[in-house]
């Protein structure tokens, strides 16, 4: 094997354990809702994706899309039963008052970008 | 006073908090109003007699914003958005298509023979390629960077390192082409390629963009059903209203041909009303003083006038409207799987790209950078997260509107696909296989008493009652005129009768049951009761402390879609049972008209439930037909609940599914509903996985050593743009399922 292709083999090794930690070992720091109401930034994900709100109170999430890509264009929250369009530039205002304790996950209309609701 | 909030458009800064809360302030009748700069809102306190929603709007927009005063708009813009966004898109890819075009006739083998000299030099194709890869292929990277960004991944990240590679590839090589020389490269650069991948995953884009228009029509056709005035008679005048200033206790005025606006009931006049658009109900039902109608229905012989009685989020089809939301907004237990793949999806697709090149240029055959920048290009275009996103709630939004237009609301996605599973299905007998106004038929008086005389006793006893017969005998009462007495002491014993005293002495109402528990003698008239019951009559005995006095045979008459819809329901191999407080025999006489085999009779109210659990324990899948009233423990405890409508409380709580068409054939229909679109989101996610499972590793090149087959990248995009278009696609195709 010569030298160049030994060099791209390893080199691909290598890009193939960097794709994982940078996007698959993505550690999100969890965002506790400080009084109630939250705004999430939608742009290429969710911005905070990790948010601990207090069980049986009613909270606000508004959402905000920056992002143009048709992909974030609804947010979904399932166990909500909520699937929300959002405009561009405009907030969106959820309200929800979650009974059980647990994670609740949220995703754009396809499933690709995910954020999660902690209980507590 | 009233307090009504409005999202308002156009706000950027702080200041502008103010000059709308005073443009507010100045409407007369306004006591308060507030804006929230964070969530967009204002929040205004007024008097209702006094200002509408509609003033405080234009007050609003003198100020140069715009408040959204009812869903119905939001949905519009939602719509407008979306056609603009539809607009762009086209354009877009007719000009990447077309230049892309011109690439592919200056480069391709065959076709650069016949191609004006121009097109075939590398530097104009480097420009027609930019312009396709920064103007149309800039929406990849909008959307790419910030996820990029933000450490996630999505379809336009593979998209966008596909063609750039490509890209930067031939304006390097169109640049230097020295340099690829001396390495053992032929300089020929790919622009057609990237321009091409662009202009066909955007093609895609575009025709899934337009079928997913039309996954959410149920809501848009809902919301346009409601009328936009009403005319209130108000000092003796018929004056037009908006619809959002009807209040409860207006008077309405509806002549014929008009949309009735709001619920209410009928006080003046009579009509018949086409109540299709709401229940799905295709008979126009007739109706006089003292009748239910609902807003958003047709008038259409009659003028009336009616009392408002649910306005706003309150009337039917608001409810209904709500549900069906909720439904399309829940998430079906089947589509977790393809949910967590998708999560990993893209970053794998990405190490999959990175080891394709690395393996082609390791032990590829030459060129080897060739075979590997394309291969890995083709295996980022190839994978196709998007199908499998779409394929559940796509098929769920068809599903659940495709249900409420024929008067079938599904709760959510869970009870929709729990109901395809259904393999029992238990009806309650009264008021929902049946009409559930049961009549008097038979009066035996025994010894010296006469038929007055008992009807008499039995209707005084029976109008502290609230069970659905005692209704019968006080209308026979009624039109026979025999009076009433004073009743002490009343007691209901479920599941058997009524007792009381009239004048001191006790009397005891009910079945055998309750004359057996009374110790009165039934050995006399026993073959004269079997009979009856024979006929499907619930008979009840009428006896003071010591003897007999005679009784009271009523029945209830099955409904006319009952027969129908159990035949439906059987035709699918699905076991129908009956369950009934009434006595064995009369029960059977109903079952059998109906064409129920399976009968469970005098089984007391409290007991359904328990029921319901043994049938369970068979191993079957039971969902249980109710009116969702008396039976809500036994609708909640089976695997579904069927609640009949009654009313125009929509939402019931225990109940999975909702006819609002009170048609029992619709029990079938929902099944059948619920079994296509299963096998629609079963179809969609077979495909959406077998497309990546099996193309993939195509792409990659797993066909090539035994016979030399490589993907294309064009063709990779091409096969892209149509996966997740025949996803949506199959989708669509539930809104022509026959029920």
């Amino acid at each position: 094997m010569s030298i160049d292709k030994l060099f791209v083999l390893l080199l691909s090794i290598c890009g193939i354990i960097l794709t994982y930690w940078f996007f698959l070992k993505n550690n999100e720091k969890e965002v506790e809702v400080s009084g109630d109401e939250i705004d999430i930034l939608v742009e290429g994900g969710y911005k905070p994706a990790s948010i601990v709100i207090p069980s049986r109170k009613a909270t606000k999430i508004n959402f905000l899309r920056n992002d143009p890509s048709s992909c974030l264009e609804e947010v979904v929250l399932g166990d909500f039963k909520i699937r929300k369009f959002l405009p561009l530039n405009q907030k969106v205002t959820v309200e929800i008052t979650p009974e059980k304790k647990g994670e609740f996950g949220f995703s754009c209309g396809m499933g690709m970008f995910h954020g999660k609701l902690i209980v507590k | 006073m009233e307090s009504k909030t409005y999202p308002i458009k156009g706000m950027h800064c702080a200041s502008c908090v103010r000059v709308i809360e005073r443009a507010v302030g100045k409407v007369a009748g306004v006591n308060k109003a507030h804006v929230n700069l964070a969530t967009e809102q204002l929040t205004v306190v007024f008097n209702k007699n006094e200002c509408t929603s509609d003033q405080i709007a234009s007050a609003v927009e003198g100020a140069g914003y715009k408040a959204i005063v009812n869903e119905s708009i939001e949905q519009d813009d939602q719509r407008q958005e979306k056609l603009q966004e539809l607009e762009n898109l086209r354009i877009k890819v007719i000009a990447s298509l077309f230049l892309g075009g011109l690439i592919v006739w200056g480069s391709f083998p065959i076709l650069m023979d016949f191609s004006p000299y121009p097109l075939q030099n590398f530097w104009v194709q480097l420009i027609l390629g930019s312009i396709v890869q920064f103007w149309p292929g800039l929406d990849f990277y909008r959307a790419a960077i910030p996820a990029f960004k933000n450490r996630t991944a999505n379809m336009d990240t593979l998209v966008a390192i596909g063609t750039t590679a490509a890209y930067l590839y031939s304006v390097a090589v169109t640049m230097v082409p020295m340099v690829f020389e001396g390495l053992g490269i032929e300089p020929m650069p790919y622009f057609d390629v990237a321009a091409v991948v662009i202009g066909l995953i955007l093609l895609g884009r575009y025709f899934e963009a337009k079928a997913k228009l039309g996954t959410s029509e149920a809501i848009k056709k809902l919301l346009g059903l409601a009328p936009k005035t009403a005319r209130v008679v108000r000092n003796n005048e018929e004056i037009d209203v908006p619809l959002s200033e009807v209040l409860v206790g207006d008077l309405i005025r509806v002549r014929p041909g008009e949309k009735i606006p709001v619920d209410g009931i009928i006080i003046e006049g009579q009509s018949s009303v086409d109540e299709s658009m709401v229940t799905g109900e295709s008979i126009p039902v007739d109706k006089n003083k003292g009748d239910m109608v609902i807003g958003a229905t047709i008038n259409k012989s009659g003028s009336f006038v009616f009392k408002a009685s649910k306005i706003g989020s309150e009337t039917m089809l608001s409810q209904i409207i709500k549900l069906v939301q909720d439904a399309q907004g829940s998430k079906a237990p089947i589509q977790r799987i393809a949910d967590t793949i998708s999560a990993y999806f893209v970053p794998i697709v990405i190490m999959l790209a990175i080891a394709t090149f690395g393996i082609w240029y390791t032990f590829g055959p030459n060129p080897a950078f060739l075979f590997a920048l394309l291969n890995s290009i083709a295996v980022l275009i190839i994978a196709c997260p998007c199908a499998m996103g779409l394929a559940t709630p796509t098929a769920i939004m068809v599903g659940t509107g495709r249900g409420a237009e024929k008067g079938i609301l599904i709760k959510d996605a869970e009870s929709l696909e729990v109901a395809h599973k259904v393999n029992t299905v238990i009806f309650d007998k009264t008021g929902t296989l049946t009409i559930g106004k049961p009549e008097v038929t038979n009066i035996v008086p025994f010894a010296e008493n006469t038929e007055k005389d008992v009807l008499l006793i039995a209707s005084s006893l029976e109008k502290g009652s609230e069970h659905s017969l005692a209704d019968a005998i006080l209308k026979k009462g009624e039109r026979l005129s025999v009076g009433s007495l004073v009743v002490t002491s009343f007691k209901a014993i479920s599941g058997f009768g009524i007792e009381g005293k009239i004048n001191e002495k006790k009397y005891a109402f009910g079945n055998i049951k309750l004359m057996d528990k009374k110790e009165i003698k039934t050995a006399e008239f026993k073959d004269q009761v079997t009979e009856l019951e024979g006929e499907g009559k619930t008979v009840m005995i009428l006896s003071d402390e010591k003897n007999a006095l005679g009784l009271i045979a009523v029945a209830d008459t099955l409904k006319e879609s009952a027969k129908e819809g159990i035949t439906a329901l059987l035709d699918k191999n699905i076991e129908v049972v009956m369950i009934t407080g009434d006595n064995q025999r009369a029960a059977e006489a109903i079952a059998r008209e109906a064409g129920i085999k399976r009968v469970l009779a005098e089984v007391l109210p409290q007991d359904k439930e328990s029921e319901v659990r043994k049938i369970q324990n068979e191993g079957k899948i039971v969902a249980m037909v109710g009116d969702g009233i008396n039976d809500a423990p036994a609708l909640a405890t089976a695997d579904i609940g069927i609640a009949m409508g009654s009313g125009t409380d929509v939402a019931i709580e225990a109940a999975g599914i909702t006819l609002v068409n009170k048609d029992l054939r619709s029990v079938a229909q929902a099944i059948e509903l619920s079994r296509k679109t299963m096998r629609t989101i079963k179809i969609n996610l077979f495909w959406a996985f077998g497309y990546n499972v099996v193309l993939i590793p195509v792409a990659m090149g797993i066909l090539f050593p035994i016979w030399g087959i490589l993907m294309n990248p064009i063709l990779a995009s091409a096969a892209m743009a149509m996966s997740s278009i025949s996803v949506v696609g199959n989708s669509l195709l539930l809104k022509k399922v026959r029920l």
